[in-house]
């Protein structure tokens, strides 16, 4: 058996070699914390305020607790001077104790309710938004763009700087849109419609993918947003226009009731019965 | 008239045939030592007839720990599978049922029969009472909860595991796309073992409200016993509805209604509130009893009275009353709108206040006392800081907004990992060290105790602290592989790493378990720990009807006050003769009902209309026959009391 000294020495070690391997390594993979967009920049400020507030939190109680550990511990030498068995408490302290936090929660809580009805709203932009009817199957992800009247599935691809409204809704299980570089997620169900607005800063390539288990192939449920510029997103829309298939009702039928994976596909135009969002009632925005 | 699933019967694959096999050689080699010793007689007599509440107790802790292992095997497997990006250890469809199995098992067959043991043990002696008030009802909600259990693990072998998650969200779980045996295995197992955890809340409730010492006013009860009066309350007003949705999914499945399917009018999002209006409430269950543990270890072991008693009370009142009011933060992100989210939000951030006054009380309990760090004790104490950083990403959690970011990702399953394991287990483990003695009359070691408890803590946070940033870098749950380059891979092996270190760490409570029925320092004094409370005022174990004289209670912390406070005097106690006890008679009947329900319900996961009808007919019958017994209880003769107080009886 180890001393206390030692073993206090060696968990501090442990704990230390953890915190180092997490911070070191990992840069910008961490996406949630590399905004791209004003969606997840608001989400972002979030995170790092409550973050902060929650550090000020641990880092009085951490040294509260080590404290009373070091100090009152049994064996130091003198315990029995300062040993009272009868203390029940301290009305002072125990106001303070609450107090205090409910200011915390107040400090949070109102950056927290701004928050959750400014992303109501599209973000604010010179551009007027585009929509985009984002369809979860099994297991793969449809994507429609109503004014362009093309379909993508398991890639998207956006304008930069312009608003996207999704209007998220499934064919089979309940799955979530998630593309955590340009914000947070929201769920598809079947027989409703979710809103959900996203924008990209910038050109780029940003990893998305589904977030509710879905069922088998659910894991494989990811795909690539592209953010274009207004001008390769036109030239793209009338690239597909010429260059690609329409979709077939029979093919549309057999995207969503076919269980299994599929490729990347791309269609110059879809059939008015294969837009799900058609029946149902829209919720949230 | 063949059933459908018939040709599902047996699940094949090679870890269910190793499964087949162990199954196979447990049952033989119990069977063989039952019969070898003649213990048949025993074990009917004095275990599955018992209506003795330490008895009952220790059969829901032994139960406990057997699906411990099992959820464990579970996680340890999900950890291999995902310990290199691209593995074939497990398919998705395997990897699907071992979570689903894994959290049902450790959060309804573990966690839940693990406390509701621990308060069977030490609640009824604690306010001073001879047993629990309805001892036949307690059997009962033992058997229905083991044989709920071993209906929900039969699924392993039998027909195949329900591979919906433990959450079990229609319309996944539904019809269409959950055909078979699995998931009707999930609803009536849970619905099985959720009868007998409803009796229990009422069982405690009114064991706590009627049947304390003279002098036990609510403001004297020691604090495990307030939070195992909340955690009633918060059983009584939740499981119902638990049982409600379990039944409508079941009508679904079997008879074809269309209540949470998406076609015909039906509502899944229905499920999801209904599954969390029961679920925010289940996960206080889990905590405040560890949370009453805590309060009782930390202020033994601190030689201290507790910290602000009645604010301790008041938090855990307000916890209880928040925990309804909260449920839609598992689903800010199923566009509910901003008004409700932010309700929601704020006032799931409200829970952090009473459970901070907590905190703070338990680290100033500590204030000028003597801290002693047994094993017990190093317990409790890591429950504090692990809990406060599940607590504190519970409130970031909180902020809708964030949630959007953090919903379905492995921040949350480190969230959550962070208050049922560094919470709950922690909490569990505080508690079995601390009353072990008093259920078995023998300490455990402390020295592989240390070791138990520094492996598993070190490798806790091994395995649960990388998964927050795993979530940030949008890694989400129940992903049964990933592919490489994502920045995940590191993190994800150290994760298994400490999965097996918890595993390995395991090892050392069962070699110290084993090693202490034999060699363990024995508790003559029925006082192992200096303790406070009225449990150790009697010998340990306790006797059949735990104190001979039923105690007067004059304070708080009566034993500790019986033995140094200034009420000394008045606990002296005068030499009263013994009087006869009136106590409950065993019966048999709660384990053969039980075992009715479990056919019946196996007749109902397979649609075998015959079976499950015979079986509930043979339900009927057990509680026909109860109504008309006469012969229900017994008195202990004044000899017997006597010679079991002079130590002749004692084990």
């Amino acid at each position: 058996m180890l001393s206390p000294k030692k073993r206090r020495g060696l968990t501090f070690a442990a704990l230390s070699a953890v915190s180092m391997l997490m911070l070191s390594g990992c840069g910008s993979q961490i996406a949630v914390l590399h905004p791209e967009g004003p969606v997840a920049q608001k989400e972002f400020n979030l995170i790092v305020w409550s973050f902060v507030l929650m550090a000020f939190v641990g880092i009085v109680v951490f040294g509260l607790f080590a404290y009373m550990l070091i100090k009152y511990r049994a064996s130091r030498p003198g315990i029995e001077k300062t040993y009272d068995p009868n203390i029940e408490g301290n009305t002072k302290l125990e106001v303070t104790w609450t107090v205090i936090p409910v200011l915390i929660v107040i400090a949070l809580a109102i950056p927290t309710v701004q928050t959750t009805y400014a992303l109501k709203d599209p973000p604010a932009s010179a551009h007027d938004p585009i929509e985009v009817d984002v369809t979860s199957a099994d297991w793969k992800w449809i994507f429609q763009y109503p004014a362009q009247h093309i379909e993508t599935v398991n890639y998207l691809v956006i304008p930069a700087g312009v608003p996207v409204k999704f209007m998220l809704t499934s064919v089979g299980p309940m799955n979530t849109f998630w593309v955590p570089e340009l914000g947070g997620m929201e769920f598809t169900m079947p027989g409703a419609d979710l809103g959900l607005w996203l924008e990209a800063d910038k050109p780029g390539v940003y990893l998305g993918r589904g977030a509710n288990f879905s069922g088998k192939g659910f894991a494989h449920m990811q795909f690539n947003v592209y953010s274009k510029t207004q001008t390769q997103f036109n030239q793209w829309v009338s690239t597909v226009k010429s260059k690609y298939p329409a979709l077939t009702m029979n093919e549309a039928t057999y995207l969503v009731k076919h269980q299994g994976l599929s490729p990347i596909m791309t269609f110059s135009s879809y059939p008015a019965a294969s837009v799900a969002q058609n029946q149902n009632t829209q919720m949230g925005m | 008239m063949l059933p459908h699933y018939f040709n599902h019967l047996f699940v094949s694959g090679i870890d269910i045939y190793i499964a087949d096999v162990l199954i196979i050689l447990a049952s033989i080699s119990i069977v063989g030592v039952l019969t070898y010793f003649k213990k048949w007689k025993w074990l009917w007599r004095e275990w599955l007839t018992t209506v003795d509440h330490k008895k009952i107790g220790i059969m829901y802790i032994l139960a406990a720990f057997a699906m411990f292992f099992r959820g464990g095997m579970d996680g340890l497997m999900m950890r291999t599978q995902l310990a290199v990006p691209n593995n074939h250890f497990l398919g998705a469809q395997h990897y699907d049922e071992v979570f689903t199995t894994h959290g049902t098992i450790m959060i309804l067959f573990m966690a839940m029969p693990m406390l509701i043991g621990l308060i069977n043990v030490a609640m009824p002696l604690q306010i001073g009472a001879r047993d629990v008030a309805f001892p036949y009802l307690n059997a009962i909600s033992l058997w229905t909860f083991f044989f709920g259990a071993l209906l929900f693990n039969l699924s392993f072998v039998i027909g195949g595991s329900p591979d919906a998650g433990w959450t079990s969200y229609a319309p996944l779980a539904g019809p269409t796309f959950s055909p078979g045996p699995g998931e009707n295995y999930y609803l009536f197992g849970l619905n099985l073992a959720g009868l007998g955890t409803l009796a229990s809340g009422i069982n405690f409730l009114v064991t706590i409200i009627k049947m304390r010492a003279p002098g036990m006013t609510l403001m004297r009860m020691p604090m495990f016993v307030w939070s195992t009066l909340i955690t009633s309350i918060l059983i009584i007003f939740a499981f119902p509805v638990l049982t409600v949705a379990l039944s409508l999914l079941s009508f679904d499945r079997l008879f074809g209604s269309h209540i949470f399917s998406m076609t015909h009018g039906g509502m899944p999002m229905m499920w999801v509130n209904l599954f969390w209006i029961w679920g925010h409430p289940e996960v206080y269950i889990v905590i405040l009893p560890a949370f009453g543990i805590l309060s009782e270890v930390i202020g033994t072991f601190s030689g201290k009275k507790l910290f602000g008693y009645s604010a301790m009370v008041g938090s855990l009142i307000a916890i209880a009353f928040l925990s309804f009011l909260v449920w839609v933060h598992h689903f800010f992100t199923m566009g509910a709108g901003a008004t409700v989210n932010s309700f929601f939000g704020v006032s799931t951030m409200l829970i952090a206040i009473p459970t901070g006054v907590k905190i703070f009380n338990w680290i100033f309990t500590m204030y000028k006392g003597k801290v002693r760090f047994n094993t017990a004790m190093l317990w409790s104490l890591a429950f504090i800081p692990t809990f406060v950083i599940g607590g504190m990403t519970g409130v970031m959690l909180a902020v809708a907004p964030a949630d959007y970011q953090y919903h379905n990702s492995y921040f949350l399953i480190a969230h959550f990992h962070y208050m049922l394991v560094g919470g709950t287990v922690f909490g569990v483990f505080s508690g079995l060290y601390y009353w072990w003695p008093k259920m078995f009359g023998m300490k455990l070691n402390e020295t592989l105790g240390k070791w138990h408890f520094w492996l598993f803590m070190i490798s806790f946070n091994l395995t649960f602290l990388p998964m927050y940033l795993l979530g940030l870098m949008g890694m989400t749950r129940r992903m049964y592989t990933y592919p490489p380059g994502l920045g995940w891979s590191h993190l994800n092996m150290l994760e298994t790493v400490g999965a097996f270190g918890q595993g390995f760490a395991m090892m050392f409570m069962m070699v110290n378990i084993i090693w202490s029925i034999k060699n363990g320092e024995r508790d003559l004094t029925g006082d192992a720990w200096d303790g406070r409370a009225l449990e150790w005022a009697t010998t340990s174990p306790a006797p059949e009807y735990n104190f001979a004289h039923i105690p007067m209670i004059y304070g708080r912390d009566a034993f500790w006050d019986r033995k140094y406070g200034k009420d000394k005097a008045k606990y002296t106690l005068k030499a009263k003769p013994y009087t006869p006890i009136h106590m409950p008679n065993n019966s048999g009947r709660p384990f053969l009902m039980a075992v009715a329900f479990f056919i019946s319900f196996f007749g109902f996961v397979f649609e075998w209309w015959l079976v499950a009808g015979l079986g509930l007919l043979a339900v009927f019958f057990f509680m026909f026959s109860r109504s008309f017994e006469t012969n229900t209880d017994h008195y202990i003769s004044v000899e017997e009391i006597e010679h079991t107080e002079s130590g002749g009886g004692r084990s």
